[in-house]
């Protein structure tokens, strides 16, 4: 049984199904009234979402001295938790767009939901940065506009520019790209539904879609090369996030290894997060036969592929930081492991490297009680990761006499919950409301692994909308023959 | 000017690949084929030649990086030079990042617009569907009858020999 689901002719779906099967079971969850597992999940979630709220209103109109942080631990669990959820965007770009150009066609049954995640990730990322600018109504100040003031322009020079733009950037070209990949479902969904809202609204977002193959074919061009323009790019975000530390003198920060060390680390929370998610999907929507334990096999094994280099990277760091014989590396270093937030640093190493390589075995990456909780271990060790990197970095610098601590208030702690709070709420709303599955995608790939008559078998065909004014007009008129 | 078209329905994607093929080698008329996804080999089947998007994207990439350059040069060097410590007025590498990220934007937006355009796919558009589940489980083939030489029985014939479930002749409004 394990070697047929794991061989390259299994097939990619399972239960044998048909394109008109994907169309209606994907579609169900949109057609019903929600569960009451999902009301439970969504008022949690938006409670979440509330005391965040209610903790960054307090900050802004208070001060940033409502945060743990002080002159000598400056950035910390602000930063943190916007390195932590710039990281888990990108492994969504990776399953859309890498995996994609690597025609990975098994990724079909997770993209939209893995782009989906990086589009809510990256809104939760975006949030920190503003809210840590202490006055967020100057946010505008970091683009260059013409103003009264000269015009001063920005610093292009300045990584924390960079920053903006890149941020700006993945944000805009993964909702396009999400969006894009949406229009056929979203035909297919307007094409489903009564009229109504709903179907007014998906009548509106899908532009017109009528599946012309001519369309089709330009939209695949389209497709390839977001792709292509994605793929340089979430590189580069990620080396940019970590120029921000990189660029700085800071022992612990300095250091040419940090861009590949942070892209690694954020495919591999990023991973973390889908297997956290899909786990979850794939039971509570009944997805079972889409996300199949191939599918969760092939993640756990780029777990296991990433937490590799991260973990190279931990120690590649250490190593440097004691051959250097710089004594400020040298001394960043053990303070990291065997300071005061030395606990952090374990927690960091046990999640991220030693626990990942159970999934060497086929058992555990089997077994979704074994792959959920690393999956969830994954994130917390990558959170706490960054955590280090941030905060031991920062505690004990140069000067003995400027030696701090840091210790995040209430505040703080509600305002990374309140994200989380975001995050879900978010999430669960797209479970709601927009198709899950890339249908249109999943139906290119149901015949894979199955003898080429199954696929002709067909259900009955789809019965006729009702005439309204947003329903299709129809090609041509009927003439007697 | 109306033209008269015919429309087969398909229960699955390979069989309309083949009838496309075929028709095609019999030198008709192709108007369209309407898929649920984007099947493979159609294009060929169509005769479709390949997408000159990728030039409108390399070209949006070019200029957008272009400007994006002149910009940070002309704000930097131009418009208000200040002293950041102490940092040359020409810090082309420093100025990459940037560039890059605006390039990247700068395409991949263009090439989406450029996309909606040519495709008339836009916001609240009514659809003009060719059969009913066209964008769920039916694949569809149009060929326009072009003249008086049109044999409707052979097309009929061609359609029946690979399964179709319907077989339409509609007029059009051009």
């Amino acid at each position: 049984m394990g070697n047929l689901i794991l061989s390259s002719r299994a097939p990619l779906i399972a239960g044998h199904k048909a394109a008109g099967d994907v169309t209606r079971e994907v579609c169900r969850p949109l057609e019903g009234r929600p569960t009451t597992l999902w009301w439970g999940s969504f008022l949690v979630a938006v409670c979440f979402l509330l005391l965040g709220v209610v903790a960054v209103s307090y900050e802004i109109a208070t001060g940033i001295g409502t945060w743990g942080v002080n002159r000598t631990v400056g950035w910390a669990v602000g930063i943190t938790s916007f390195v932590f959820w710039i990281g888990i965007g990108h492994a969504g770009t990776l399953i859309s767009a890498i995996l994609f150009l690597l025609r990975q066609r098994w990724r079909t049954s997770v993209n939209r939901s893995a782009e989906a995640m990086t589009i809510f990730a990256v809104i939760c990322a975006g949030i920190f940065p503003v809210i840590h600018l202490g006055r967020p109504w100057m946010a505008y100040w970091l683009l260059p506009y013409p103003n009264t003031r000269g015009s001063l322009w920005v610093n292009f020079r300045s990584p924390l520019v960079w920053d903006a733009f890149a941020i700006g950037t993945y944000f805009t070209i993964s909702l396009v790209f999400w969006y894009i990949g949406l229009i056929p479902d979203l035909a297919t969904v307007r094409d489903r539904l009564r009229a109504g809202f709903r179907q007014r609204l998906a009548a509106f977002l899908s532009l017109g879609w009528n599946g012309s193959f001519r369309t089709w074919h330009r939209y695949e061009s389209v497709y390839l090369l977001l792709a292509g323009l994605a793929t340089p790019l979430v590189v580069s975000v990620h080396t940019i996030v970590s120029w921000d530390f990189a660029t700085g003198v800071i022992p612990g920060w300095h250091a040419t290894i940090f861009p590949p060390y942070f892209v690694a680390g954020a495919i591999f929370s990023g991973i973390g997060m889908v297997l956290t998610l899909m786990i979850v999907a794939r039971k509570t929507m009944h997805l079972e036969d889409y996300i199949t334990h191939r599918h969760v096999d092939v993640m756990c094994k780029l777990v296991l592929l990433t937490s590799g280099i991260v973990g190279l990277a931990y120690a590649t760091e250490f190593f440097n930081a004691l051959y250097s014989t710089n004594p400020y590396e040298e001394f960043a270093f053990l303070n990291r492991a065997f300071g005061p937030f030395g606990w952090a640093y374990g927690i960091m190493v046990g999640c991220n490297v030693l626990i990942p390589q159970l999934l060497w075995f086929r058992s555990m990456r089997r077994n979704l009680w074994v792959v959920f909780p690393i999956s969830l271990l994954i994130n917390v060790g990558m959170w706490f990761e960054r955590f280090v990197i941030v905060v031991t970095s920062l505690h004990r610098d140069f000067l003995p006499s400027s030696w701090s601590s840091y210790r995040p208030t209430p505040i703080e702690l509600s305002m990374l919950v309140g994200s989380f709070g975001l995050f879900f709420t978010l999430f669960l709303l797209f479970c709601r409301f927009l198709p899950v599955i890339a249908m249109a995608e999943v139906k290119g790939v149901l015949h894979i692994g199955h003898g080429p008559e199954e696929t002709v078998r067909s259900g009955p065909p789809s019965k006729p909308l009702a005439e309204s004014k947003t329903t299709p007009r129809w090609i041509g008129q009927g003439v007697e023959t | 000017m109306s033209r008269r078209i015919v429309l087969g329905v398909f229960p699955d994607a390979s069989r309309l690949v083949n009838v496309t093929r075929e028709a095609r080698e019999n030198g008709w008329k192709i108007v369209d084929a309407f898929t649920p996804y984007a099947v493979h080999g159609l294009d060929a089947a169509m005769g479709l030649r390949a997408s000159r998007l990728p030039w409108v994207c390399f070209l949006a990439a070019i200029t957008g990086a272009a400007l994006k350059l002149w910009f940070e040069f002309w704000t930097t060097m131009v418009d208000w030079p200040l002293n950041v410590g102490g940092k040359p007025w020409n810090s082309l590498p420093a100025f990459v990042p940037v560039t890059f990220e605006v390039m990247v934007l700068s395409a991949g937006l263009t090439t989406v617009l450029v996309f909606l355009i040519l495709a008339r796919l836009r916001p609240g558009k009514r659809p003009a569907l060719a059969y009913h589940g066209v964008t769920d489980d039916r694949f569809v083939l149009i060929l326009e009858e072009t003249d008086a030489a049109f044999d409707l029985a052979s097309v009929r014939r061609l359609f029946e020999k690979y399964g179709a479930v319907a077989i339409e002749e509609r007029l059009e409004e051009a």
